[in-house]
């Protein structure tokens, strides 16, 4: 039983986790179908502007609550920067182009970003644990939680329904979903497509520095954290069906519960359940649980 | 043979007899060229499908850990023995990672090769029996017993290298142009009117899919005999980038691109890592986005562009 | 006559939308048979279907009396069934002479040589004679991206006869030409057809090159045979007047060309 418990509440910490860094690289594929491999960095890049703008807060000896606004500002900050440097200074003048030479593109972003942040922050490690200690802990059935990683799950649903809300509910949204539908009539209707996938962009990359800058406090941000995460995110977007958000969701939960479970049960197995749910899904569905269906008529 | 060919063998003899009056540094150098440029030839025949592999670094990291796991506990230290191993044993592991990856095409096909190479790389960082993150030592190998220059001379894995070179690119050579070639640029054109043509656009992609683990393979095995070390980081999923980008800035036209990107690939990051070694990534990333956009055929085309106009 | 190709109870849906229910169609050795329809009827679906590219969701498809449903595009053109499509299927980014070369190399019987050239004198001259039967030799040297839509459905159809079929399927070979060049584009390929013998199925809106090539009429609607039978008897079929030619609105709209 408390194994089940254990297996249930860290399953829920990992796929909030998956599902904020993913919820972007989806966001950005279905209405730009721009697989974006820098969607790392911008993580990376999130975690380092929140880890040493924390750092900085607390040391001039304001009151540490105010830490987590901070954070949030860094994230916000950083994200809509790099976001709008990133789409207008170079990618609007790659559009139109073939889906695997943007992957190339952002591919050489990401070489970019990796050097830009290590020019920025040096290679030494930032910690800035203060925000994750500050809320101290819980005991659930014998086992001990961070208070900060259960408002982690709560924080991954509340963007989730955000980005649900924002997508079905607003004026907007219902407009963004006629470009990720069909592109060619939305323009023709007078939709501002270019408007959209600027704004498109800019929420994408808010989201993965969001996802860093809440990330931070619970590691030490280093040289190379934004490179294992583009991978994790590419698996649980595959999975869930690449440019869906309620895939995304989808598949952050199967892989964080099978993950979770792989760690209590046999850890050796840790890295192959992700790609081994990964293969089965795509073995039964090759194009994930949820894709957007794009048949080629002859 | 065609005169083409006979100059290649010339230039090849020629860059043997080179090998024994240039210094040790320039001779390793190029023998890391080289081996690079044997797993980009392999990239080249998917590239030209219209597939983009970014975990070619899987073949070319069991090819060395064939190597250097094969010297250990076979107690070999035949380098053709090794060679072929590493060969058959990426050309195994291919035929059954291909049978997924032959479905799949575009970002798929990139990110899933990319994503079992991350396996391989995930398994040695862990495996302390072969050293985790440090990796080991591979024997020095041996040609029929004999070193030809002594043991610490990098001349016989170059030898080994300019021979694997000549060989495989005169295969590509002709590869290209053969129906199997062709095929791969219908494939990248129009698979629906491949299909229609009564081949199997699975079977294509499959065998040059094959093709490409095999010379990843021999390229990881020189590698291996070269530098005499091995570790996790051949896996890395930034090694397989680099071979994409070789791909990319030597061309993917003719089978002399990837070889000559490789040894201009070699020779930047030689210097750029020894005037600025935080920027070479960022020296990369430009690179790749000056190619993509004013040189997409690479290289070679300047190259091509030039005897051209010499030509005529 | 002996059989070809027999539907039976053919039908194919995509979600709500039912593209073909209950086709019958028999297509006998060498005859030439025209479709009509209107966009949506379901006739790139029944070639589609007949040529193992979609599944269909329920009925029988026979070739010389032996059952080729489940088969792929490949085996079925293997078979003897070739077909054009609505919007040519070539490769755009090479020459009309590698798309040909290209075209006989995988034809071959065999596996694909891995270092035979392609092109050599031989190979050459043979995609020089198809061009020139199809009277597109001049473009030999063309990227097929530059050329006119007449000639890339020309050289479509001639990449489908390569095959040597036995019944060759024509998905609107002249949609995209111009008025004045579809009798002549017909000409070419009924000449190239009539020399091998195929049978012949071809889609068509002109109601003019209907008459002019086809000896029997099929006429779609809404995913049925509305009705099969020698051309003119089709022609002047009440029900296909209403429902495909719509020839009853010529009276309330007189911009309408008349048809022959
Ligand atoms: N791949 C597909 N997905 C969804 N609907 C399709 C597809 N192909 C055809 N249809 C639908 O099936 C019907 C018949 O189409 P089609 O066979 O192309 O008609 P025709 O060739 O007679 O103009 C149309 O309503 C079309 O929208
Ligand atoms: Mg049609």
């Amino acid at each position: 039983m408390k194994l089940v418990i254990a297996m249930l509440m860290d399953g829920m910490i990992y796929a909030s986790w998956l599902f904020l860094i993913a919820a972007g690289l989806t966001l950005i594929y279905g209405v730009m179908r721009i697989l974006n491999m820098a969607h790392g960095s911008f993580y990376a890049i999130g975690a380092y502007a929140g880890a040493s703008l924390v750092g900085f807060y607390l040391a001039g000896g304001y009151p540490p609550w105010g830490a987590y606004l901070v954070l949030l500002g860094a994230a916000i900050f950083s994200g809509i920067i790099i976001g709008l440097l990133v789409e207008r200074g170079l990618l609007r003048f790659m559009y139109g182009r073939d889906e695997v030479v943007m992957i190339l593109v952002t591919y050489a972003i990401l070489l970019i970003l990796e050097d830009v942040i290590k020019l920025a922050w040096g290679v030494d490690a930032y910690f800035a644990y203060q925000p994750y200690t500050l809320l101290g802990r819980t005991k659930l059935v014998g086992l001990s939680y961070a208070n900060y990683d259960i408002a982690l799950i709560f924080i991954s649903a509340s963007i989730c329904f955000l980005l649900w809300w924002g997508l079905n509910r607003t004026r907007q949204g219902k407009l963004l979903q006629a470009v990720i539908h069909d592109r060619d009539t939305a323009a023709f209707l007078g939709i501002n497509v270019t408007r959209m996938f600027t704004v498109t962009f800019v929420i994408g990359a808010v989201l993965g520095t969001f996802a860093g800058a809440l990330t931070a406090p619970g590691i030490s941000v280093m040289p190379g954290i934004g490179i294992e995460v583009i991978i994790l995110a590419f698996a649980v977007v595959v999975i869930g069906g690449l440019g869906s958000i309620g895939g995304a969701l989808t598949g952050a939960l199967i892989v964080g519960l099978a993950r979770s479970a792989s760690v209590h049960l046999y850890p050796e197995a840790e890295l192959f359940v992700i790609y081994g749910v990964m293969a089965v899904v795509l073995a039964f569905r090759p194009q994930g649980l949820f894709a957007i269906a794009t048949a080629r008529k002859i | 043979m065609k005169i083409a060919t006979i100059l290649l063998i010339a230039a090849a003899i020629a860059a043997l007899a080179a090998g024994l009056v240039m210094p040790g540094w320039l001779t390793f150098m190029l023998t890391l060229a080289l081996a690079k440029g044997l797993v980009v030839l392999g990239l080249l025949l998917l590239m030209r499908a219209g597939l983009v592999s970014f975990g070619q670094g899987l073949y070319y990291c069991l090819g060395a850990y064939c190597v250097g796991i094969a010297g250990d506990y076979l107690q070999t230290q035949n380098a053709l023995l090794l060679m072929l191993l590493a060969v058959v044993a990426c050309v195994a592991l291919a035929a059954i990672i291909g049978l997924l990856l032959c479905r799949y095409r575009d970002i798929f096909f990139a990110m899933f090769s990319m994503a079992f190479s991350m396996i391989l790389y995930g398994i040695l960082v862990k495996s302390t029996a072969f050293g985790s993150t440090d990796g080991f030592n591979v024997k020095p190998p041996l040609l029929f017993g004999w070193t030809p220059g002594g043991e610490s001379s990098p001349m016989m894995a170059y030898g080994l290298a300019v021979v694997a070179v000549t060989g495989v690119g005169i295969f590509v050579w002709n590869y290209l142009r053969s129906p199997m070639g062709y095929a791969g640029e219908a494939i990248r054109e129009n698979e629906i009117r491949v299909e229609y043509l009564g081949v199997s656009v699975r079977k294509v992609i499959y065998i040059k899919y094959l093709l490409a683990a095999a010379m990843a393979g021999l390229g990881g095995a020189i590698t291996a005999l070269a530098a005499g070390h091995i570790d996790p980081e051949m896996a890395y999923w930034t090694t397989s980038g680099e071979f994409v980008f070789i791909a990319l800035m030597g061309g993917t036209g003719h089978a002399a691109g990837p070889v000559l990107g490789s040894i201009i690939f070699e020779l930047l990051r030689t210097y750029a890592f020894q005037i600025s070694p935080y920027t070479w990534q960022m020296i990369l990333g430009t690179a790749l986005l000056a190619i993509i956009l004013y040189l997409p055929k690479g290289v070679w085309s300047l190259v091509e562009r030039i005897t051209k106009r010499i030509a005529a | 006559m002996t059989s070809l190709i027999e539907t039976r109870a053919l039908a194919r849906n995509f979600g709500a939308v039912t593209a073909a229910a209950d086709i019958n169609v028999t297509i006998n050795a060498g005859e030439i048979v025209g479709v009509i329809g209107s966009n949506g009827a379901g006739k790139t679906t029944f070639i589609n279907m007949v040529t193992g590219y979609l599944p269909p969701s329920s009925g029988e498809i026979l070739f010389k009396g032996k059952s080729i449903l489940g088969k792929t595009p490949r085996q079925v053109m293997r078979a003897g069934i070739c077909r054009s499509f609505q919007v040519a299927q070539l490769f755009p980014d090479l020459t009309v002479l590698d798309n040909v070369l290209i075209a006989y190399g995988m034809l071959k019987k065999g596996s694909l040589s891995l270092l035979r050239p392609l092109a050599n004198a031989r190979s050459i001259q043979q995609a020089e004679t198809l061009l020139e039967e199809y009277g597109i030799a001049e473009y030999l040297p063309e990227m097929v991206v530059t050329l006119p839509q007449g000639v890339r459905k020309l050289l479509d159809i001639a990449l489908a006869m390569i095959g040597k079929p036995e019944v060759l399927l024509l998905d609107e070979p002249t949609s995209g030409v111009a008025i004045d060049d579809k009798f002549e584009l017909m000409d070419t390929v009924m000449r190239a057809v009539r020399s091998s013998g195929s049978a012949v199925l071809f889609v068509e809106h002109d109601m003019e090159v209907i008459a002019r090539y086809s000896t029997r009429l099929l006429a779609f609607y809404d995913g049925r045979v509305l009705a099969d039978g020698p051309t003119a008897e089709v022609m002047s079929d009440e029900k296909v007047k209403e429902f495909v030619t719509g020839h009853h609105l010529e009276i309330s709209s007189p911009k309408e060309p008349a048809h022959a």
